[in-house]
């Protein structure tokens, strides 16, 4: 490596042990690498996954690209962070939207091929066709014995297995069974006492394994319960057009691409239903479901309402002491500093969940200070727009040191004989403020401020700890919480209450991406305007 | 410089004393209360900001003691708070330390190296990370439970997956290192190159022992991020024992079993630790943030 790339006659500094090493196991590894990744690959493909088998092969692929082959060695130092990017912030971003077409729900959560054949493995047992079974120990191996389904222990067996080990084995496992009646019986010792339950129970897995084949029957036996095998009857037949026939009552159900599920010419569905694309019904939703319409702008309005409402109050509050502690008469501004930092030093998790217990209506702190000054008990978790002022108040108390710090450092930047020259003219801090200091820090601080917008827009951890969205909207088709903001209501949707509907949060979550896309546009038209 | 100064000066400084002192006591209060709780005895109790009666039995049950109640029964710890703290904070000391050998190389290439498309990775990088995670919680959802059919080791509920997830947020690390990258002068890289040094050894044993401060400050906003961080840790980590304090924490206050005392205790515990670690990076973080910000 080192010679090939610098010019003969220049000395080298010795390789270290380590990089000995490496190039010695450079090849080698290089192998086993590329063997494990297209034995990845192959298992994700093999299991029907194409999509994501090409995406770990482009993967992999790129990585063996940027390391092995490619001379441009700038992307190997880059191809780490650019491919955690990628697979972590874009793909997610891309697959959410495309969620956003489909129907995937917890009622839609397999593949049309995966939900065909999860029906025809339902199956159900012949009920006047069951054997009663009882397990015998033969060594260190076991044998099964089967007796008619009325009888009882003292019955003499119909049928004799031969010895299992009754180990778990991966598919079914055949065993062909011995007519007790064909005295005398291949057996090395007479057939020992039945094993309790208990043995039987532990050995569940190993016998659900088995199918029993019993000469001249076609059906193998299955286990059914714990005292019983018998033949199991499909509940359903696939057709060669692609429909299914329910046993039962021969009804022909058939895979409907419009809603997902397979639907019977009488228009029965059957459930689970499968995974298929919607087009826009997701956001048609948003705009002509008059039941979901509503409770989605109260939420899109109140989410603009709090983060618009704790950007103004931040950046009052931290402006104002950024200002005060800027003043050069104030002793002790670096205590005070500190002091009012602290707010932004604790994580936010912790200080979030602190005002909740301080907030409970019956044994928080701030209802017992304000029952002892007012006589007040405000339900700051029950009343809708207290629970809204909660959110406010915290949120300001969690981001006003963040934007007193961008201030406190855009002030610096103010030339002081500005101040000097407005002493002489006679005016007051007041007037200080508005006329010179406020219009020089708002213009390198818009940029800031649309980011602190935006990041508030977003701002699940506290919506989610605080008040998870309650008190809820009453009577709303999908459950929905008047403190929710966006987020919070695509996290309930897609992850909290029944339904999981994971096309629809999707959707929303898609309609974020392009608020947060145009926030960022904005914002470095203002970031350019305030270089220039 | 001497500003010319009104008498009413005096009246103005005590006046602001009084406000700043004002707004100190309103806003500490929720710590300084979260301490005094700690130390009162049951979960219901209101008293003054000065606990009367000290009471440790929330900081036993808080460091994994039973404690004995008063009428003698033994109360076993609700929840096991250190093995979340220590879950944070193995998920947060190897996430940063992997993301900052990732950002390093990748600031190392964009200030160093020439190559096609440098400025649109770069600008791209940055518009992405614009776009928190939690946006696309469902899709990061799916993606773990696929990886997971696969390498169980990296699947859902486990920590080496989370870890993962938190590989991509490497943009701005990447800005702010890069940043520092171009005020080392490239001439003594050069000088190395020169005595024959490869790159990598230009890189590794030249350019990284100058930069060691930067890297320091880039793990700690790392660590602190990870540590913190809690819509992606929440849908990935679901079973008791293997959950973080971000996403343990808010147990304690459920609306059917509100332990605020035996909260109280486990969040100074654990929260403690974490704001001593930022107030000491603050000043780096600071000039990080506002460094980031302005230059855009």
């Amino acid at each position: 490596m080192t010679s090939a790339l610098l010019p003969a006659g220049y000395s080298t500094l010795p390789p270290t042990l380590v990089e000995r090493l490496v190039r010695a196991l450079r090849w080698p590894i290089t192998a086993l690498a590329a063997l494990a990744a297209l034995y990845t690959v192959y298992l994700v493909a093999a299991s029907g996954q194409t999509a994501w088998a090409i995406g770990a092969l482009a993967l992999f692929g790129g990585a063996f690209y940027v390391y092995v082959v490619n001379k441009q060695f700038a992307y190997r130092y880059l191809y780490p962070g650019v491919a955690g990017m990628l697979v972590f912030i874009a793909f997610p971003l891309v697959f959410t939207a495309q969620i956003g077409f489909t129907n995937y729900s917890s009622e839609h959560l397999l593949s049309e091929a995966r939900v065909r054949a999860y029906l025809l493995e339902q199956a159900d047992p012949v009920a006047d066709q069951l054997l009663r079974f009882t397990l015998h120990a033969d060594g260190a191996e076991y044998r099964l014995a089967l007796r008619p389904g009325d009888g009882d222990d003292a019955t003499p067996p119909l049928w004799i297995s031969p010895p299992l080990a009754l180990r778990s084995t991966r598919g079914p496992l055949g065993v062909a069974m011995i007519k007790a009646a064909d005295t005398p019986l291949p057996l090395t010792a007479p057939l020992q006492a039945a094993l309790p339950l208990r043995e039987v129970i532990a050995h569940r897995e190993a016998l659900m394994q088995l199918e029993l084949h019993l000469p001249g029957t076609a059906a193998p036996l299955r286990y059914i319960g714990v005292h019983e095998f018998g033949p199991l009857k499909a509940l359903w037949q696939a057709s060669a057009d692609g429909t299914l026939t329910r046993a039962a009552d021969g009804a022909v159900f058939h895979a409907d691409r419009q809603s997902g599920y397979f639907t019977s010419t009488a228009g029965e569905r059957m459930l689970p239903g499968f995974k298929v694309g919607v087009g826009w019904h997701n956001y048609a939703r948003m705009v002509l479901d008059a039941e979901f319409r509503g409770p989605f702008l109260a939420i899109f309005a109140w989410t603009v309402a709090l983060a618009l409402g704790t950007v103004v109050c931040a950046t009052a509050l931290g402006m104002f002491l950024a200002v005060l502690l800027n003043w050069e008469d104030l002793r002790g501004r670096t205590v005070y500093r500190t002091l009012v930092f602290l707010p932004y030093a604790v994580p936010g998790f912790i200080s979030i969940l602190v005002f909740k217990g301080l907030f409970n209506q019956n044994f928080g702190e701030i209802n017992a200070i304000l029952n002892a000054l007012f006589g007040s008990k405000p339900a700051w978790f029950a009343d809708p727009l207290l629970a809204k002022l909660m959110l406010l108040i915290v949120n300001t108390w969690l981001g006003y040191p963040y934007i007193m710090i961008l201030c406190t450092g855009l002030l610096k930047a103010i030339p002081s004989d500005l101040y000097e020259a407005s002493a002489l003219a006679g005016a007051g801090p007041l007037t200080n403020f508005f006329k010179i200091t406020a219009p020089l820090v708002i213009k390198p601080l818009a940029p800031l401020l649309i980011s602190s917008f935006a990041y508030n827009f977003n701002n699940f951890v506290l919506v989610s700890l605080l008040t998870d969205g309650r008190p809820d909207f009453l009577s709303t088709k999908i459950p929905a919480g008047q403190t929710d903001i966006l987020v919070s209501y695509t996290y309930r949707i897609a992850f909290r209450d029944s339904g999981s509907d994971f096309g629809l949060a999707a959707a929303i979550s898609t309609l974020i991406f392009l608020l947060v896309a145009a926030m960022s546009l904005v914002n470095l038209r203002l970031m350019k305007k305030a270089q220039g | 410089m001497a500003i010319v100064r009104g008498k009413q000066a005096r009246w103005r400084v005590v006046a602001a004393h009084a406000l700043l002192v004002a707004f100190l006591v309103v806003t500490l209060f929720p710590l300084l209360a979260v301490v005094s709780i700690s130390l009162r005895s049951g979960n219901f109790a209101t008293g003054s900001l000065i606990p009367e009666h000290v009471s440790l039995e929330h900081w036993r049950l808080a460091l994994g003691l039973p404690y004995q109640a008063a009428d003698g029964s033994l109360v076993q710890p609700p929840f096991p708070v250190l093995t979340w703290l220590w879950n944070s904070i193995k998920i947060a000391s190897i996430s940063a330390f992997l993301i900052v050998a990732i950002s390093t190389t990748a600031a190392y290439a964009f200030a160093r190296l020439k190559f096609p498309f440098q400025k649109g990775i770069l600008s791209s990088m940055l518009l992405l990370q614009m776009f928190p995670p939690v946006l696309a919680l469902v899709a990061i959802y799916a993606i773990f439970e696929t990886i997971g059919n696969y390498a169980p080791a990296l699947g859902l509920e486990t920590h080496a997956g989370l870890v993962l997830a938190y590989l991509g947020g490497v943009a701005t690390h990447i800005w702010t290192i890069k940043g520092y990258f171009e005020t080392i002068p490239v001439e003594i890289e050069e000088n190395a190159k020169v005595d024959g040094a490869t790159h990598w050894q230009a890189f590794s044993r030249v350019l990284l022992p100058m930069a060691v401060p930067i890297l320091m400050v880039v793990f700690v906003l790392a660590f602190i991020g990870t540590i913190i961080e809690y819509p992606v840790a929440s849908i990935l980590l679901r079973e008791e024992r293997n959950l973080t304090l971000a996403v343990g924490a808010k147990y304690y206050l459920n609306d059917q079993r509100f332990l605020w005392g035996d909260f109280a205790a486990a969040a100074v515990l654990s929260g403690l630790p974490i704001t001593l670690v930022f107030l000491l990076a603050q000043r780096w973080i600071v000039s990080g943030l506002t460094a980031g910000g302005v230059k855009g």
